[in-house]
């Protein structure tokens, strides 16, 4: 299988005003650190994280729509991201955003919406456009009769509909989806997640998706990727990282999830995590997840310890990782 | 599969028609645009109806309202108040809505790319707003008046410069706010250039509040004038209601009415713009559209 | 022994451009000492209305209790005065809101914000109140409350100030806490703190929960009874084990099924996730005399559309409004 999207060392690093410092001192929060990850042609890769983490800003920093400094490389088809024409950029990698209210400009008609890629990124004629966003408009399940209406005229599941046709009006090999249900109601969920999984399989789309929601992840990915504070702390293939965590945080996490099929009596089981997150302008040295780490020993507060193949499928990065 | 809804199809109704509707149920707003078009309609018609020369002397000084003929009196030549006030209207209307154009161009423009471009851009079109800020209003248009001399544009200019500030401000904010969200992401991911970004997608969603405050710029435009007028500062070829108010001034005492009639037509213009401003402001503000 | 808290036909009203809307129909409930209930459904079905209307704070002028009595302790709050419910309100029923970065009020310390509760409700002294602000933050597992009772809202990352909000609202050791999606805004590893943190105070101090949250998981974890609402109306109520095994209402089994769960076995095949398809009605429909969910439900037959399905009882006070709850599926 081809890998289509090949990202490596990717920082992203914003500038903070510290009153304390001296004139003209900057100092910098890293909120992504040197991450590799890649995403194969037709597959899904999701990044899962609790806020904070740096998966949506890894992700809009493909998109190149992160607000920080960026570095690193992205190669796209085996061509460099940043130096490829920003038309050819746009037209290739689309976004879903997460919030289907903020999202859609409200003075704009569905129609107008789903066409601004073609408009700004095409020359097609009206006609040729008018043809894509029918056929766009049947594709994500919306009727032809609402073309005309205004985003405020739709119910949060149908906005996410419309944002869902905009980011495919370009045929774009990659998606990168945003925490696409994440605002949506629970009942809603299942009808756009369906509809993701369904396009996926008709257009044989790529998706680069972030969420926070194991459940979710663990419905639309093929490979995970776990990130903790900027780093990656695991990267596996989705049974491996179900079955098999090998990270504490990983661990954590899931079990954190409350779960219908769990009785209740059972809730002494649960790994709970004590704490917060450090912060992130004060990191520690070493592992940044030992202060809420239940293994944590002396070399996890010297030495942040590297990602690391612990089998064919699965990386960590974790001096004791989990052994099964 | 994906399902359907079948709620019925609504008809598509756009923001603006939708709070034309919501200005249409505010009846002090309706009534401000009501008084507002019979003045605007009686300064278009006005001179055709009432032929009389404003400039010219028709009968003795200070007669009354009402006697002899004439519905408003006369002033301190003896020229006809009413056909004084009907050009009057002319000349102060436009001069309220030339200077508020003149300040919202300048307001828009400097708010919109401090908002959009932060950084060094920002900090100096800042700096610049908040020296024009600081200074005495009516002390600096005194100064350009004085300086350039006393044509109407002149003086419309002179109002733009003191007053765009608050416009300036305004759009700034509502730049600084909508350029986080996310749609204008979406436009940015969508390939969107930044101009069109600035004024296709941000400008129309800020520009309710701009137009609020643009409308009630038109009614202190009209005071601000009246008080250049009072203080003798306006083209002595044309009449406005500032500019009778200013020239009766001395008889204020003996024959009150050639100040308080175009004073009173200053009060109702300037009221009547309120109320519009006011009820744009509850009809584009969305906060208080819901339910 | 009487319940603590007895809904009887409750119905509020709600006035609304086109009109006055039914957004609680007829609901009636119970909840017992120390008893945990969860109210489930999507947004706009009433759920935060009924834990309004327990605590008096209906939207003045827009939201009012139609009719039907809230029997708390034998006294019907509906009836009560207004000074009567400011008694009662963060003394004996308090409440924690969903968004705990904007419930606090920025300018005064959290210490201030503890201690103001109890020298109202319990007329402690400033030097006793401050103490006893301690002790909460010690309950609700702060790391070093003798030095954080000092620190403002913005110095707290948002589980650490949704304890303070618990804090608050149990320091007059209520009878009754209710928590409207109390972990929505927080992370999951957070969220299980909190829900431990909710699960032993409970055991500690026997105060009874009404929680209000969208998420079967949750309910699964912290409740042992449950109501389903929707449109305004009770869809189901019973226990919780039992009507996540075999729920008789449609609109129960979908927002269980519609769900991506973690699945026991990850290298099972990931069947479709079950929709349901539309969404919630318009305020103008509710009250209508009809099953609500008619029109998003695949059993959907004539009567469901021409008459309110009534209110059948199963085993263990398991009650469905549905016409199809006898043979569901």
């Amino acid at each position: 299988m081809t890998t289509v999207l090949d990202v490596k060392n990717l920082t992203v690093r914003f500038a903070i005003r510290n009153k304390s410092a001296k004139f003209g001192a900057k100092s910098y929060l890293t909120a992504v650190d040197e991450i590799d990850f890649h995403v194969l042609k037709g597959q899904t890769l999701a990044i899962v994280g609790e806020s904070g983490s740096g998966k949506t800003t890894a992700a809009l920093a493909v998109a190149q729509l992160a607000a920080g400094e960026v570095s690193g490389e992205i190669s796209l088809d085996g061509a460099d991201l940043f130096s490829l024409d920003q038309k050819t950029m746009r037209q290739r990698l689309q976004v879903i955003f997460q919030d289907p209210y903020s999202s859609l400009n409200p003075r704009r008609r569905a129609k107008d919406i789903v066409s601004e890629p073609l408009d700004s990124l095409t020359t097609l004629s009206a006609t040729e456009k008018d043809k894509i966003i029918d056929d766009l408009f049947a594709a994500v399940g919306l009727r032809q009769e609402q073309k005309n209406l205004f985003p405020h005229q739709f119910s949060g599941g149908q906005r996410q509909r419309i944002g869902i046709a905009r980011a495919l009006a370009t045929r774009p090999d990659v998606i990168i989806c945003d925490e696409p249900v994440s605002a949506l109601d629970v009942a809603v969920q299942a009808q756009i997640l369906n509809l993701l999984r369904k396009l996926q399989r008709e257009l044989g789309l790529t998706y680069l998706f972030i969420s926070h929601d194991l459940g979710v992840v663990q419905h639309m990915s093929d490979s995970i990727i776990v990130m903790y504070m900027g780093k990656i702390v695991e990267h596996a293939d989705r049974i491996s990282l179900f079955s098999t965590p090998r990270h504490p945080y990983t661990q954590a996490l899931l079990s954190a999830i409350p779960s219908v099929d769990v009785d209740p009596e059972q809730n002494g089981k649960r790994i709970l995590i004590p704490g917060d997150p450090p912060d992130p302008l004060n990191l520690p040295k070493g592992c940044r997840f030992q202060s809420r780490c239940p293994f944590a020993q002396d070399i996890c507060a010297q030495r942040d310890p590297e990602l690391a193949s612990i089998t064919p499928d699965q990386k960590v990065a974790c001096h004791f990782p989990i052994t099964y | 599969m994906t399902h359907q809804n079948n709620d019925p199809i609504v008809q598509a109704q756009s923001p603006l028609s939708e709070a034309w509707d919501m200005f249409i149920r505010n009846y002090a707003a309706v009534a401000g645009l009501i008084i507002l078009a019979l003045i605007i309609i009686g300064a278009a018609f006005g001179p055709t109806l009432y032929p009389t020369d404003p400039f010219e002397m028709v009968w003795s000084p200070f007669t009354p309202p009402g006697v002899d003929g004439f519905i408003l009196g006369t002033d301190y030549l003896g020229r006809d108040l009413l056909s004084q006030i009907i050009y009057g209207a002319r000349v102060t209307l436009i001069i309220g809505l030339s200077a508020a154009i003149v300040t919202v161009v300048i307001g828009v423009t400097i708010g919109a790319l401090a908002g959009f471009h932060r950084g060094l851009i920002e900090e100096i079109l800042m700096r610049i707003t908040e020296f024009f800020q600081v200074l005495p209003t009516l002390l600096f248009s005194m100064v350009i008046v004085a300086l350039f001399g006393a044509s109407l544009p002149m003086i419309t200019l002179a109002i733009g410069v003191v007053s765009w500030t608050a416009v300036a401000r305004i759009t700034r904010a509502e730049f600084l706010r909508i350029r986080e969200l996310e749609y204008v992401m979406a436009s940015r991911a969508s390939g969107t250039s930044n101009w069109k970004l600035m004024f296709f997608v941000i400008l129309p969603n800020a520009l309710p509040p701009i137009i609020v405050q643009s409308a009630l710029m038109v009614g202190s435009a009209i005071l601000f004038e009246a008080g250049l007028s009072f203080l003798g500062l306006t083209d002595p070829n044309v009449i406005s209601w500032g500019q009778i108010i200013g020239s009766n001034r001395q008889y204020i005492l003996e024959s009150s009415f050639t100040v308080t009639i175009p004073g009173l037509a200053i009060f109702i213009t300037v009221l009547a713009i309120s109320l519009v401003g006011d009820g744009l402001n509850d009809a584009l503000n969305p906060k208080l559209r819901q339910r | 022994m009487a319940p603590l808290l007895k809904v009887e036909n409750l119905r509020i009203e709600l006035k609304t451009r086109a009109g006055i809307a039914p957004v609680i129909d007829d609901l009636s409930f119970e909840l017992g000492q120390n008893e945990s209930l969860s109210f489930v459904g999507e947004s706009g079905c009433g759920k935060s209305m009924t834990a309004l209307a327990i605590m008096g704070l209906l939207p003045d002028r827009i939201g009012r209790i139609a009719s039907g009595k809230i029997i708390f302790d034998g006294e019907d709050l509906t009836t009560a005065t207004e000074a009567r419910l400011r008694q009662i309100r963060g003394n004996d029923i308090s409440m924690i809101f969903q968004e705990p970065m904007t419930s606090l009020n920025p300018v005064y310390t959290i210490g201030e914000q503890i201690a103001e509760v109890l020298r109202h409700h319990q007329n402690l002294g400033k030097i006793a109140a401050h103490n006893a602000a301690i002790d909460l933050l010690n309950a609700v597992r702060i790391p070093n409350p003798k030095s954080r009772v000092n620190d403002y809202p913005f110095q707290m990352s948002g589980g650490q100030r949704q304890r303070v909000m618990i804090a608050i609202a149990l320091a007059c050791r209520p009878k009754i806490l209710i928590a409207d999606e109390p972990t929505t805004a927080l992370d999951v590893t957070v969220q299980a703190q909190i829900f431990d943190l909710l699960r032993d105070l409970r055991r500690q101090t026997g105060t009874s929960i009404i929680m209000i949250t969208h998420d079967m998981g949750a309910v699964a974890e912290m409740a042992e009874r449950m109501i389903v609402m929707y449109a305004g109306r009770k869809a189901e109520e019973g226990p919780v084990r039992q009507i996540i095994n075999n729920a008789r209402h449609p609109y129960t089994r979908g927002l269980i099924s519609c769900v991506p769960h973690l699945m026991s076995d990850p290298s099972a095949e990931r069947k479709e996730l079950t929709e349901i398809p539309g969404i919630v009605p318009s305020l103008q429909a509710f009250g209508k005399a009809q099953c609500l969910f008619s029109e998003r439900c695949g059993l959907a037959s004539e009567r469901c559309l021409t008459e309110r399905p009534p209110e059948i009882v199963f085993e263990n006070a398991h009650k469905s409004s549905c016409w199809h709850a006898r043979n569901p599926k």
